[in-house]
């Protein structure tokens, strides 16, 4: 197992020597460029680009979530409460549901005159992302003072709730209008316009493609800077070291509340995005796996490697859209097994999640400060030096 | 905190210390208080405005307190399971201050493994009394073994090899683990819940004492959970391995240090925790006679919320957590829905954890608060 690691380590430093030093900046060029070209090679209405569509929206998902657990090092497991909210803005700003009110803003077309609540597209979008923001903040505030795993155990708590809040959303009613659609869902909502694209349609899904590219390139783009500024160091400060990073004058309240608040808007952002898409905003979407598997993207690729997460969930959401349903699924019962490979969809995630963290917990690509951290502790037990195992006080303890 | 700030605090150190005094209160007594609230005002509601009921056959309402009553009676009876699954929680957070999140599912688990055995041995409603007596005690034996074993395995493979990594590691394979054994459960019986053959009769009466029925499902589980905590509570207090337990708990290291074996202890401590949940599951499924797959998450949920009532690396507070908290739930089901009952409850553990993390009885862990 060491000789393997150390002879991956080899290989890696001598790729390494064989680049040139702007080898990074390259390829992130060559990559949006290729994004940008991949809907003209298919047809409009292609299943691999629809795929695609989903993956980048988990893309944005995972890197909201990659600022939480990754540079914050506080467990969300309540992360699908930003894209039920999310997408229920989109629901209540962007369609007849509240068929009361009449309000419109800067839409276009038939919405202009149609009961409910009409918002344009990019207004919804910015009104999905504040929204969730200050949901982040309010359900960060309660987890300010506790530990690491009571932290996950709160946020799972508040995706909870909300998800009941969704279910039971028919017989809340608000000036005597439902909340939610409940199972049946939030149908009937606005086709986005955005000028110079025009109306969007489900017969041709290039332009969603490249408004979720954009999307997803702005996240990339706050992202990187986010984690080079100040906030991002204290974030990496307090996920090492709370105490330490306190009585070095960091604001713990404000940096951990921005930390959940920007997690949550784009999460909130996403979510508005693909409740556009799929057209229906139903409550049976809004699982506790949904958290789950975009823990995962962010675990696979390496917990606060932006890279690394962005790689992860393109992987994760092909293997769960793409390669699952569709190529692999048939395999068990070529075998004369009596279940399709769907069944396992949940396990696959599952045993994803144990196989990374005992064999290699950094990620497929680790941010550097992390991987030390990581691999420094695995390394210990092999020791087997007594009493190692539990002399180190772990980052984000105690903080009372 | 700026200098210039600080002339502003000095004048408002009073409020700020009546603050504090309001916080301390509340952190103090706030949680027991919302406790005690909770049943008195539905015995003041009950007694005033009554509740819908028949009374010489017509639709009347009624005023006194046996709804009440029925409410904390089947509150206890389910409490009780949930205090089952509440220990194992309590326990290895207790040992190696690690949320297992796979522990509904090993619960979940236990009922299908009961359910399947008893099937299997021939158990079924045509069953005569002495079958059932032979029959179900060792179905209630192969489940904690059964499930003692996979949580002893979980251990083994997912939180042993990463006792040195940092905290996020464990808990994330213990989600992983968690999903594993709901799609294991989900293969077995299939994706909707699953009717189970009603072997004890459990709505037969017992006893009716003062309008409150108690019934068999009560008795049983009542019956399976007291000896096995009295079981529990001399095996911890009284036996070499149990002083073990509770000296890696405090401090594994020393305890290391003095001999012990920490992961055999630890193991231990796991397969007591898969065993208590295995009885549970077996209990659930004849208290419920529905078992599902996904059982395991909400049930998981609720006994780690009754953990963290009584105070997480107690044992009695483990205890006293799932009676309480079995009664919120029946409550709650009974008067305003099941379908409301996770928002309650989890909006009960959000206020333990902001009011009194370390709940009723506090924590005999070693990092207390």
């Amino acid at each position: 197992m060491n000789e393997l690691r150390a002879q991956l380590q080899e290989w890696q430093a001598a790729i390494q020597r064989v680049l040139p030093p702007w080898w990074p900046r390259a390829l992130a060029v060559l990559l949006i460029a290729f994004g940008l070209v991949l809907p003209q090679l298919f047809s409009v209405t292609s299943n691999f680009i629809n795929t695609e569509i989903l993956a980048l929206a988990y893309v944005m998902f995972a890197l909201g979530l990659n600022i939480v657990v990754g540079f914050a090092g506080l467990l969300d497991l309540g992360y699908v409460a930003f894209f039920a909210l999310g997408s229920y803005t989109f629901g209540w700003l962007g369609s007849g549901w509240f068929f009361k009110a009449h309000v419109h803003i800067l839409v276009h077309g038939p919405q202009a005159t149609l009961p409910g609540i009409h918002l344009s597209f990019v207004l919804i979008l910015i009104c999905a992302g504040l929204l969730t923001a200050c949901a982040g903040a309010i359900i960060g505030v309660p987890t300010l003072r506790l530990r690491g795993d009571y932290i996950a155990i709160v946020t799972l708590a508040f995706g909870e709730i909300i998800r009941v809040f969704a279910l039971q959303g028919p017989s809340l009613k608000i000036f005597g209008m439902p909340l939610t659609g409940g199972e049946l869902g939030i149908s009937g909502t606005d086709p986005p316009y955005l000028p110079g694209i025009g109306t969007f349609n489900q017969l041709n899904i290039r332009p969603w493609y490249y408004t979720i590219f954009a999307l997803v390139l702005i996240t990339l783009f706050v992202n990187v800077r986010v984690r080079d500024s100040r906030l991002g160091r204290a974030w990496i400060a307090l996920r090492e070291d709370e105490v330490a990073a306190v009585s070095m004058g960091i604001p713990l309240v404000r940096t951990k509340l921005l930390a959940y608040s920007l997690g949550a808007a784009f999460g909130g952002i996403a979510g508005a995005f693909l409740g556009a898409y799929t057209t229906l905003i139903d409550a049976g979407e809004f699982q506790f796996g949904f958290s789950i598997f975009v823990l995962a993207m962010v675990v696979l690729g390496g917990l606060g490697s932006i890279w690394g997460v962005v790689v992860g969930a393109l992987l994760l959401s092909n293997i769960n859209y793409y390669l699952i349903p569709d190529v692999l699924n048939g395999i068990p019962g070529d075998l004369g097994l009596k279940f399709n490979l769907t069944d396992l969809q949940v396990s696959i995630f599952g045993f994803l999640l144990v196989l990374v963290m005992v064999l290699r917990p950094q990620g497929l690509i680790p941010e550097r400060r992390r991987k030390l951290e990581l691999t420094r502790g695995i390394g210990e037990t092999e020791l087997e030096e007594p009493g190692a195992a539990w002399a180190a006080v772990e980052p984000g303890e105690v903080v009372r | 905190m700026e200098a210039r700030s600080l002339p502003s605090r000095t004048a408002s150190s009073v409020g700020r210390k009546a603050l504090l005094e309001i916080r301390r209160t509340a952190g103090r007594w706030g949680l027991v208080a919302l406790l005690v609230a909770f049943p008195v005002y539905f015995l003041i509601h009950d007694l005033t405005t009554g509740y819908p009921g028949f009374a010489n056959g017509h639709a009347t309402r009624i005023h006194d307190l046996t709804y009440l009553g029925t409410n904390i009676v089947q509150g206890i009876s389910n409490g009780a399971i949930w205090a089952l699954i509440a220990i194992g929680y309590t326990l290895v957070y207790g040992i190696i201050e690690l949320i297992n999140f796979a522990h509904g599912d090993v619960f979940m688990i236990g009922s299908f493994t009961g359910v399947s055995f008893w099937s299997a041995i021939g158990v079924g409603l045509a069953t005569s009394t002495l079958g059932l007596v032979v029959g179900l005690p060792i179905a209630l034996l192969v489940c904690m073994i059964v499930c003692g074993a996979l949580n002893v395995l979980i251990e083994r493979v997912g939180y042993r090899p990463l006792r040195n990594a940092p905290r996020l590691a464990p808990l994330i394979t213990a989600v992983g683990f968690s999903f594993i054994l709901q799609n294991i459960g989900l293969l077995w019986r299939g994706g909707s819940t699953v009717g189970v053959s009603d072997l004890v009769r459990e709505n037969k009466t017992v006893v009716q004492i003062s309008g409150v029925v108690i019934h068999r499902a009560d008795v049983l589980s009542v019956a399976v959970t007291i000896p096995l905590v009295i079981a529990l509570g001399w095996f911890v207090s009284r036996t070499r391995h149990g002083r073990a337990m509770r000296a890696t708990a405090q401090d594994p290291e020393a305890a290391r240090l003095m001999g012990i074996n920490v992961d055999w202890t630890i193991s231990l401590t796991f397969l007591i925790g898969g065993g208590l949940a295995g009885a549970a599951g077996l209990t659930y499924a004849l208290y419920e006679t529905t078992i599902w797959y996904l059982q395991g998450f909400l049930a998981g949920l609720i006994a780690f919320t009754a953990a963290v009532m009584g105070g997480i690396g107690n044992i009695r507070g483990a205890v006293i957590g799932g009676l309480i908290i079995g009664c919120i739930q029946q409550t709650i089901d009974a008067r305003v829905g099941p379908q409301w009952t996770p928002f309650f409850v989890f909006g009960l553990l959000i206020i333990i954890l902001v009011l009194r993390p370390q709940g009723l009885l506090g924590e005999e862990t070693r990092e207390a608060g």
